[in-house]
């Protein structure tokens, strides 16, 4: 029997699996999880040149559905839709089926309290649904506000008890079409109802590592299964959260609470891009007068990637200065393994985006150079 | 007052260093033990020459893909060498943790700081409870 770091943390269906194939086990958002197996570096280069096996159960998977469930209908989700978009700038009425979309959820000031996946059903008789997935570390704040929000008129179906899990990197596709025929056809944010053993899944395409690749949402026991299966292919290994963090730094995606937080809107965080014509032109989201504001004037400061020159990493909390003055701060930073060098990324001052611009990283007192740099760090491998 | 040790002789601290004193000078590097844990190396943050320590204080930084850890210095003293090769090479510190990856030479200041250190058996031991 694996032994439990607390008793406070909860583990997902492949907790065992993880102790067994040596996995180091830490507490995260509120689940014992593997941070590394074979060590960071080799488990982020394996990802980028074959497949990675990730655990992602600890995260938020759930369901909102109209009153009495799925129906037929265009009409049923565009009254989903509109009931979403109360809460995130994105347009989801245009969503088509089988199309998923990242957004994020914000509070009233236009600050973005999480960012999450929203894809709606391809099956014409499956509509009024949409599959949500939302972060792991604030999952339980967000169905909360999803259940006062749409009190009496959708209904929230929480799946975290399931296995969730994504296979990322080049040779995922033909790993994974093994065992959902067709899933290869599937393109970069679109997702759909396939069976393993006779069981229900929902395979997206998507990820959050830069590369291309699926994540599946399962049974536990079907989960289960199908993680020691494509464990057993020599194309797939195990990877932590070391080096989950250090692939999707590289490719530029944000990990909320660090990059993002309730502090900042979506064009402080160079995420304007999730705010569609539609709903800009509507004005209808929270917090809409500053967001337009700052699309029309400019935001103080906006999130960008930073690479350090040296090769001392600038981490978390990083000072950014320009000629003395404190202009910005970091707030992801690491040593990324396919760039070869310290990536990082923060917020700075709006006159100084501009990649190339030099800035002084002040690393434990000590003034290093470093320079504004477009994100991401690595060409992304999506299948559009 | 300086004590010197005739004989090459190397302790180990609870913090994963290890200690080599050899007449008034102490070379410091982390244990292989410690190399392991933190896996792949890949900055050193080595201490400037001149630089005086007190036994327990902050020596050096050692930064793996996901953290940086501090190196703490085992004897008091000034440091009078740093190895200048880790700056491009940090890697040594995995491929050679307790040979050519060490960190800095300490000119130490009191010999009799050594007491409170591990020898090889005591700090396998150690390992080991960890």
């Amino acid at each position: 029997m694996a032994e439990q770091i607390s008793d406070d943390l909860r583990t997902t269906p492949l907790h065992g699996l993880h102790v067994s194939l040596g996995g180091k086990m830490v507490p995260f958002a509120g689940y014992e999880m593997p941070v590394q197996f074979e060590g960071v570096m080799p488990e982020h280069l394996w990802t980028r040149q074959h497949a990675g096996l990730f655990d992602v159960s600890h995260m938020g998977p759930c369901f909102l559905m109209l009153p009495g469930g799925p129906r037929e209908g265009d009409d049923a989700h565009a009254e989903i839709a509109a009931l979403v978009e109360e809460v995130v700038p994105s347009s989801i009425a245009t969503l088509k089926p089988g199309q998923a979309r990242l957004t994020v959820l914000l509070n009233e000031h236009g600050g973005i309290l999480d960012d999450l996946i929203i894809s709606r059903p391809a099956e014409p008789d499956r509509q009024g649904m949409l599959y949500i997935v939302v972060n792991g570390a604030v999952k339980h704040q967000d169905w909360a506000l999803f259940e006062k929000q749409f009190e009496g008129r959708a209904e929230l179906k929480r799946a975290d008890d399931r296995v969730l899990m994504a296979l990322q990197g080049p040779e995922a596709v033909d790993v994974l079409n093994e065992y959902f025929p067709g899933c290869a056809d599937l393109k970069f944010m679109h997702f759909a109802r396939m069976e393993y053993e006779g069981s229900r899944c929902l395979v997206s395409r998507c990820g959050y590592t830069g590369e291309d690749g699926f994540e599946i949402l399962m049974f536990p026991d079907e989960g289960h299964s199908l993680a020691v299966t494509l464990l057993d292919d020599p194309r797939v290994k195990p990877i932590g959260l070391g080096a989950r963090d250090s692939l999707r730094l590289e490719a530029g995606l944000c990990l909320y609470g660090h990059d993002m937080d309730a502090a900042r809107t979506p064009v402080e965080a160079d995420l304007q891009w999730v705010m569609q014509k539609s709903r800009r032109e509507r004005a209808d989201f929270p917090g809409a007068a500053r967001i337009l504001d700052q699309l029309a004037n400019g935001p103080a400061e906006k999130r960008v990637g930073i690479r350090p020159l040296e090769r001392a990493p600038a981490r978390e909390g990083t000072e950014i200065h320009v000629n003395g003055e404190k202009v910005g701060v970091i707030t992801s930073g690491g040593f990324g393994p396919s760039v070869e060098g310290p990536v990082a990324m923060g917020y700075i001052r709006a006159d100084l985006t501009e990649p190339g611009t030099p800035v002084q990283l002040l690393v434990r007192g000590k003034e290093r150079a470093g320079e504004v740099a477009a994100l991401p760090f690595v060409e992304p491998n999506y299948k559009r | 007052m300086t004590q010197s040790f005739t004989q090459q002789i190397t302790f180990y601290t609870e913090d994963h260093e290890w200690v080599t004193v050899h007449g008034e000078l102490a070379t410091v590097g982390i244990t292989q033990y410690a190399a392991e844990q933190l896996g792949d190396v890949v900055f050193v943050e080595t201490p400037d020459v001149g630089k005086t320590v007190k036994k327990g204080d902050e020596l050096a930084v050692v930064e793996s893909v996901k953290a940086a850890s501090d190196v703490y210095a085992p004897l008091s003293g000034e440091v009078v060498e740093a190895n200048e090769k880790l700056a491009d090479a940090p890697e040594t510190v995995n491929e050679h943790a307790e040979s050519e990856g060490w960190f800095c030479v300490i000119k130490f200041s009191d010999g009799a700081e050594t007491e409170g250190l591990m020898d090889k058996d005591a700090y396998y031991e150690f390992c080991k409870g960890q």
